[in-house]
């Protein structure tokens, strides 16, 4: 065969393999986004799930979600910063610094559903708390507090050296440096990557099946009070996430309607990891030029 | 023990006592220094003085070690995990800043460092000289405004910035970026300031007035500055030493360095035979 | 002028005799990034001990033969007289997913990473970046979702051999899918990062780009893309729920990848929450977490393998 035409057949090939990259994306979202956005209306989104009959919502599902992530990221940001910090300025080369890298590495590579039976083991049946929202946002810290510190250290590192040396010139601790120098600088990169974490978080099931379970109690959203059986703010409740009923829905549930209650938590599923995205992507962008803006 | 040496200078001959006494006031005292990134020894058993109120240049080609003996005076190599020194570098006849005992802290204080890079912080021109005061527990808004005032001042650099001392610095030009980073060590009060190339990245007419501006540093303070441009170092300097693979080949006069130089490498050099 | 006043004022400023405000500062912050150092030890250590504990639990307490664990295929936990609890079969399915899926994404994988490095640098990462992005970002349980509710009826109508469309090729097809982001990037960062100067000199020989490609860029590329297949991988076998959703979850070893089959991840999903803590059935799904555990170890040191063969 000729090199040129072998040549052409090949870039063929090539632009296949991406096109059916791209197409599987556009199909996956249009499919989610096709079946699930019909069913989204505020009374989906505002009633509660039911076990039984159709026509549940995902009220508490919803704000479960959003609840678990946000004590996960109460949890993980400022260790995972400080983990990223020690890793980026505090770490020096050698056997210490090895072995927390294996670890951070083993921690990363750790399958979800690991992570799940270690909560399990620990936080539901050691300390006996049962399923509850801070046994599931911890487990959800031992998945995400890898991505955390990787973030941290890659934009430190990608923080200008002079910057650092500038201030430990002037006779600033490197501890003040870090604080008032580099981590301002480092702050776009750190945010946009949490988000992105967060992202992840959100949309996590296998690690949250065996910690916060598959139930939710009866919830008052009159009653703030973190400390109350029925608050929703109560961090020592089960407390079924969106991810996890849209699992449990489909493999045990007996609602007539798992499809399109499936097809809606889906839709609202990938919207918000959207959202996440695209928020990460505009705020980094935002600061990133706010921060570099010669004015 | 008293080292006073004026005692024993008769008064009347007061004009040339003060040269003299200036010519023999040691600020640092370099003795027998060697620096090492792991096998590879960057600086060779280096021995020579820095005088009070003097520019004392470091001058050769690049990699000659140089910029690595600025950076051990204030201890800026310690960052480098590999890198490990001998010998002493004596301070104001008192400590050796090599040291363990040195705080480190302390000595970047009294020693300010101008990089080759002008490198302000990301903020406002004020704050890249507030940064360092408000460390150092300078909070009050008008103790600031003063410090931050005269240090431009004395950098030459009020007039330009005084009405956008809240834009940010980054705005600057090059030449202003260098000065304000000059500002914002002599507003710590220095004694001594390591100028590592602090002109090379800079436009000609930056370069003279970072010059002059030096030359006008030198009445406070005393200053040690790494340059490639030899027309630099006869401009300004005192004393020069030449620096080859890390052996000071030369150290004398910048005079008689530049005219008279004793060896031939120093004249191959300065007479742009390599470099 | 120098006397030994002046001296001792410099030795007191320069000396680090006080316990100064700076030094406490500094000892605060390097203080409290350390702990938070130490605690990821903590819980990698913590995992690995407690993890290894229990899963060893089924062998050490209940009886369970560690080999009738690995290798028989006779799986019946809760028969009455003679329980068995060969987990082979799960293991199988686990190794066999994980390859096949490997085996479907890296070429797609790898192809869409040359496009992004060869053929259209330009625009061709403006687009398929965040395509890629979004992939990796759509939550394992809606890829499982999509599965169960187009994949499996398209297997069951289109393939004679899959009676209910649950099948290990059903899974297979999701974690593809699921893995073919993480390997595309990765593949994409190991092409970009090649030196220019082979590009140009295979160029300048007057070679075409598919020979450049294939006899220059891949070979001096290859440990960096078994690292990107390497890590699909090691996304692939942990991966529990999506794949639970469209597999089948039967005990057996499947005849045909047409055929429903388990994997590890699986078993412990379903029967995790309906087996009562401590007994032997329950403690053998704890076995199946070490085995999960032991494999990825397994695929770190692979990685590192690869890693160090790409310092060469």
């Amino acid at each position: 065969m000729n090199s040129k035409v072998s040549d052409r057949i090949a870039t063929g090939v090539f632009v296949l393999l991406a096109s059916i990259i791209v197409l599987l994306l556009v199909s996956l979202f249009g499919y989610i986004l096709v079946r699930g956005v019909p069913h989204i209306s505020l009374d989906f989104l505002t009633t509660e799930s039911s076990t039984v009959s159709a026509g549940g919502g995902i009220r508490d599902q919803l704000f479960n979600s959003f609840y678990v992530l946000f004590i996960t990221m109460l949890i993980t940001v400022p260790l995972g910063v400080c983990g990223g910090i020690y890793m980026a300025e505090y770490a020096k080369p050698g056997k210490l610094t090895n072995f927390i890298r294996s670890c951070i590495e083993m921690l990363a590579s750790l399958p979800s559903i690991v992570v799940g039976m270690f909560g399990l083991l620990i936080f539901v049946n050691t300390f006996d708390w049962g399923y509850s929202i801070i046994g599931g946002a911890l487990a959800l810290t031992i998945f995400n507090i890898p991505t955390m510190v990787r973030v941290t250290e890659d934009s430190i590192r990608s923080v200008p050296g002079e910057l650092k040396e500038a201030s430990l010139a002037l006779g600033i601790t490197h501890w003040h440096t870090i604080k008032t120098v580099i981590l301002p600088s480092a702050f776009p990169g750190i945010l946009t990557g949490a988000i992105l974490a967060a992202g992840r978080v959100f949309g996590e099931a296998a690690a949250l099946l065996f910690t916060v379970g598959l139930s939710t109690p009866r919830l008052d959203y009159g009653n703030w009070n973190p400390f109350s059986e029925d608050s929703p703010l109560n961090l020592m409740r089960p407390a079924e996430t969106l991810s996890v009923h849209i699992w449990a829905t489909n493999t045990n549930g007996i609602i007539p309607d798992i499809d399109a209650v499936s097809a809606g938590a889906s839709a609202i599923l990938i919207l918000s990891v959207l959202l996440f995205n695209l928020i990460a992507r505009w705020l980094g962008s935002v600061i990133h030029k706010k921060y570099t803006a010669s004015k | 023990m008293s080292r006073s040496i004026t005692l024993e200078i008769p008064e009347q001959k007061s004009e040339e006592v003060k040269e003299n006494n200036k010519a023999t006031d040691i600020v640092l005292d370099i003795k027998d220094l060697s620096v090492y990134y792991g096998e590879n020894q960057a600086v060779k058993h280096a021995s020579f003085p820095v005088y009070k109120n003097q520019v004392t240049a470091l001058i050769g080609p690049s990699g000659c070690g140089k910029s690595t003996f600025l950076r051990t005076i204030n201890r800026m190599n310690d960052l480098i995990p590999i890198a490990h020194n001998k010998g002493e570098i004596v301070y104001e006849n008192a400590v050796n800043l090599l040291s363990d005992e040195v705080d480190i802290i302390a000595l970047r204080k009294e020693i300010g460092m101008v990089f080759q890079k002008p490198n302000p912080f990301p903020k406002s021109v004020y704050n890249n000289i507030a940064h360092a005061l408000r460390f150092y527990g300078i909070t009050k808004k008008k103790e600031l405004n003063r410090i931050v005032e005269e240090s431009l001042k004395k950098a030459v650099l009020w007039d330009e910035v005084k009405d956008r001392l809240h834009e940010s610095a980054l705005a600057l030009s090059g030449g202003q970026q260098q000065r304000l980073c000059i500002a914002r060590t002599l507003a710590m009060e220095p004694n001594l300031l390591l100028l590592d190339e602090p002109a090379s990245a800079l436009d000609p007419v930056s370069n003279a007035k970072i010059e002059e501006l030096i030359l006008h540093l030198k009445e406070d303070y005393s200053i040690v500055i790494v340059t490639h441009n030899m027309q630099q170092a006869s401009r300004i300097s005192d004393k020069t030493a030449f620096f080859l693979n890390g052996n000071v080949v030369e150290y004398d006069d910048t005079k008689n360095i530049f005219t008279n130089p004793s060896k031939k490498e120093t004249e191959d050099y300065i007479s742009g035979r390599f470099g | 002028m120098k006397d030994e006043q002046t001296i001792t004022a410099v030795q007191q400023r320069l000396l680090k005799s006080r316990q100064g405000k700076a030094k406490k500062n500094e000892f605060t912050g390097r203080f409290i990034v350390t702990v938070a150092a130490i605690i990821m030890i903590v819980a990698t250590i913590s995992i690995t001990i407690f993890l290894a504990t229990k899963g060893l639990q089924s062998f050490l307490v209940s009886g369970v033969s560690p080999i009738e664990f690995l290798t028989s295929t006779d799986w019946n936990p809760t028969a009455d007289e003679n329980p068995s609890f060969g987990a082979f079969p799960f293991i199988f399915g686990t190794l066999a997913v994980t390859f096949l899926s490997a085996l479907i994404a890296g070429p797609i994988g790898i192809g869409g990473a040359i496009f992004m490095s060869e053929i259209a640098p330009s625009w061709g990462k403006k687009v398929l970046q965040p395509v890629i992005e979004l992939l990796v970002g759509i939550p394992s349980v809606v890829y499982g979702f999509i599965g169960l509710t187009v994949l499996v009826p398209f297997m069951r109508n289109t393939f004679s051999g899959a009676q209910t469309g649950f099948s290990l090729l059903s899974g297979v097809i999701v974690l593809s899918v699921m893995i073919l982001p993480t390997i595309t990037s990765i593949a994409t960062d190991a092409m970009i990062s090649l030196p220019s100067n082979l590009r140009q000199g295979s160029y300048a020989l007057g070679a075409t780009r598919w020979q450049t490609i294939k006899k220059v860029l891949i070979p001096a590329a290859i440990p960096s893309l078994l690292t990107a297949i390497v890590l699909g991988m090691a996304r692939a076998f942990g991966e529990a729920l999506a794949v639970q959703m469209v597999i089948g979850n039967v005990r057996a070893i499947p005849d045909s990848i047409l055929e429903p089959a388990a994997t590890l991840t699986t078993i412990i999903t379903l029967n995790m929450g309906h087996t009562t803590y401590g007994s032997v059935e329950n403690n053998t799904l704890w076995s199946m977490g070490l085995v999960l555990l032991i494999l990825s170890f397994i695929f770190i040191l692979i990685i590192r393998y690869l890693s160090s063969r790409r310092k060469l």
